[in-house]
């Protein structure tokens, strides 16, 4: 990577409970350069029949990204930061295997242009020392990207939990989702 | 170097070995024995050998990862079945489409592809010139008794002949030049993309974006040289333009297997995807239990519960489901319900 003034002290926070699904983090995602023009963030119902209750999701970059591992192409890099870019456009095959092993449900692919494509953490703007599109934008601060110290006096009955465990899988991540305190872990049963 | 005979892959190491003497073999065939092998290309000839053993190396460790080797087992399986010439037709339409004519890049934006295919056609052109012309595949020779008429051998045999000075003559002796006007313009079309994208400037690094460029363009404007010796110069500094340009392009074969050029193999990928998708389609598709649509094909999701579980992830879950099973949107909706269940058991939603 070329140089940079990554803040490593700078953390990304979600909290799907906080989305109102105004999908303004959607049209501001795609002003990220990284993506060309492409908005990476997913915004929907949850189920609708029964709530209105919408999510938001980012890359969570994983601490071991199952996206990674089953590209067959080698295509999906992981950086010294920690964030897992998208596909490294020479080497992606378009097979879509990231699209469907990501725990998350997160990349997407582009079908005629045979490409993954997914959320870096705008890195164009965080290799800068700038804060992401979508948390720039987020009116409820579901997302938020700043220091450890400021979500925790933000939110002091919330903690920042960055490990899920699907099934029998657990999944480190360097995003944080916030959860009730004194919880470790959100367990996907 | 003790660690680079520990680390060496045996299965590879004998596939690139077999693949090097094989082109050897060839070269001595194809050039009768030497006899049309023209010696001043002998070096080139040693990078190009070296250049197949790094790329059949590389290729079969590639091939050795999980998600690699299956989707390569599936390819074959499903082009070599009942289904083989449909398939073999729809394959070698793809191969043209998306190889030689790279058009999926065209989706990307169309700018990349216009640079992409000018570089592409001109490195495949002169692939497709240098290559026989190193492994003395090819030579031309003058008719015995006419000193006017040229012909070209190929294997040894004659292939077809043109007389000196006619266009033909011009058009195939500068078919390099051609190869390196597409070039010169096709890597200038790429580095200003990378001179004035901001998602690139961002993400690109020196050895990985920029010196295949270079690389590419520093090989045209040396061969360039070449032909502007022998047109203006008569020939006065041949010396210092061969050895530039052959210091750079075995720069390039040395290289090929190891840098970003290592892609063009890789590529051919795409069409054993496209097929396993649509072999995947016929045999019947995959139904999300929570969206209740199908989103991929049966076949894909069974293999990637399969490779998963091969590179050590488990993600079965409670009552036989896995979550390879659900759709991405699925996944998604499992994660906020996991996420307001929590919420909801700690009595507070928000703070």
């Amino acid at each position: 990577m070329p140089e940079t003034n990554y803040n490593q002290e700078m953390a990304f926070f979600v909290d799907m409970q906080r989305c109102i699904g105004c999908h303004a983090c959607e049209m501001a995602c795609a002003e990220c350069e990284t993506n060309g023009q492409e908005s990476m963030i997913h915004v929907h119902y949850v189920d609708r029949a029964v709530s209105t209750q919408t999510t938001v999701q980012v890359c969570m970059h994983c601490e071991d990204p199952t996206c990674a591992n089953v590209c067959p192409a080698d295509a999906i890099h992981q950086d010294d930061f920690g964030v897992v870019h998208s596909a490294d456009t020479s080497r992606c095959i378009g097979c879509s295997n990231c699209v469907l092993a990501c725990p998350f449900g997160v990349p997407k692919k582009k079908e005629q242009a045979e490409l993954m494509m997914k959320c870096n953490m705008c890195y164009d703007r965080t290799s800068a020392g700038k804060k992401p599109m979508c948390a720039t934008v987020c009116p409820s601060q579901a997302l938020y990207y700043g220091t450890r110290e400021e979500i925790e006096r933000m939110r002091p009955d919330s903690v920042p939990v960055n490990s899920f465990l699907f099934g029998k899988q657990e999944v480190n991540t360097k995003v944080n989702i916030m959860m009730p305190k004194g919880t470790h872990q959100l367990i996907i049963e | 170097m003790y660690r680079l005979f520990k680390t060496l892959n045996r299965t590879a190491f004998i596939k690139a070995l077999v693949a090097s003497v094989v082109v050897v073999v060839l070269v001595l065939i194809g050039s009768r024995n030497l006899q049309n092998f023209d010696a001043a290309l002998f070096a080139y000839l040693v990078g190009t050998v070296f250049a197949v053993f790094g790329i059949a190396y590389r290729y079969s460790v590639w091939l050795q990862r999980p998600p690699t080797r299956l989707y390569w087992q599936r390819s074959m399986q499903f082009l070599f079945s009942s289904m083989i010439f449909p398939y073999l037709f729809r394959s070698i339409k793809l191969f043209f489409r998306n190889i030689v004519g790279q058009r999926f890049i065209a989706y990307r934006s169309g700018t990349r592809w216009i640079g992409h295919f000018l570089m592409a056609t001109g490195c495949m052109l002169a692939f497709a010139i240098t290559i026989p012309l190193t492994f003395g595949w090819i030579n031309f020779e003058l008719k015995p008794g006419d000193d006017l008429t040229y012909f070209a051998k190929v294997f040894g045999f004659e292939a077809f002949s043109f007389s000196l000075g006619s266009p033909i003559a011009f058009i195939t002796f500068h078919g390099l030049v051609w190869c390196s006007i597409l070039v010169t313009i096709g890597a200038a079309i790429m580095m200003k993309r990378r001179l004035t994208n901001g998602g690139l400037i961002a993400t690109q690094t020196f050895s990985d974006d920029w010196l295949p460029l270079i690389l590419l363009i520093a090989i045209s404007i040396t061969g360039l040289g070449i032909s502007y010796d022998y047109t203006f110069l008569e020939g006065r500094t041949y010396q210092f333009m061969a050895v530039t340009h052959a210091i750079v392009v075995i720069l390039f074969l040395v290289w090929l297997p190891f840098g970003k050029f290592f892609h063009i193999f890789q590529r051919v990928a795409q069409l054993g995807a496209n097929l396993y998708k649509k072999e995947g389609m016929r045999r019947g598709m995959a139904v999300c239990p929570h969206t209740k649509q199908e989103f991929a094909t049966r076949t894909h999701i069974e293999d990637l519960k399969k490779v998963t579980e091969d590179l050590g992830f488990d993600y079965n879950r409670k009552e036989g489901i896995n979550h390879m099973d659900l759709s991405p949107e699925g996944k998604r909706s499992a994660l906020a319900k996991a996420h307001f269940e929590a919420r909801k058991k700690s009595g507070k939603f928000f703070g």
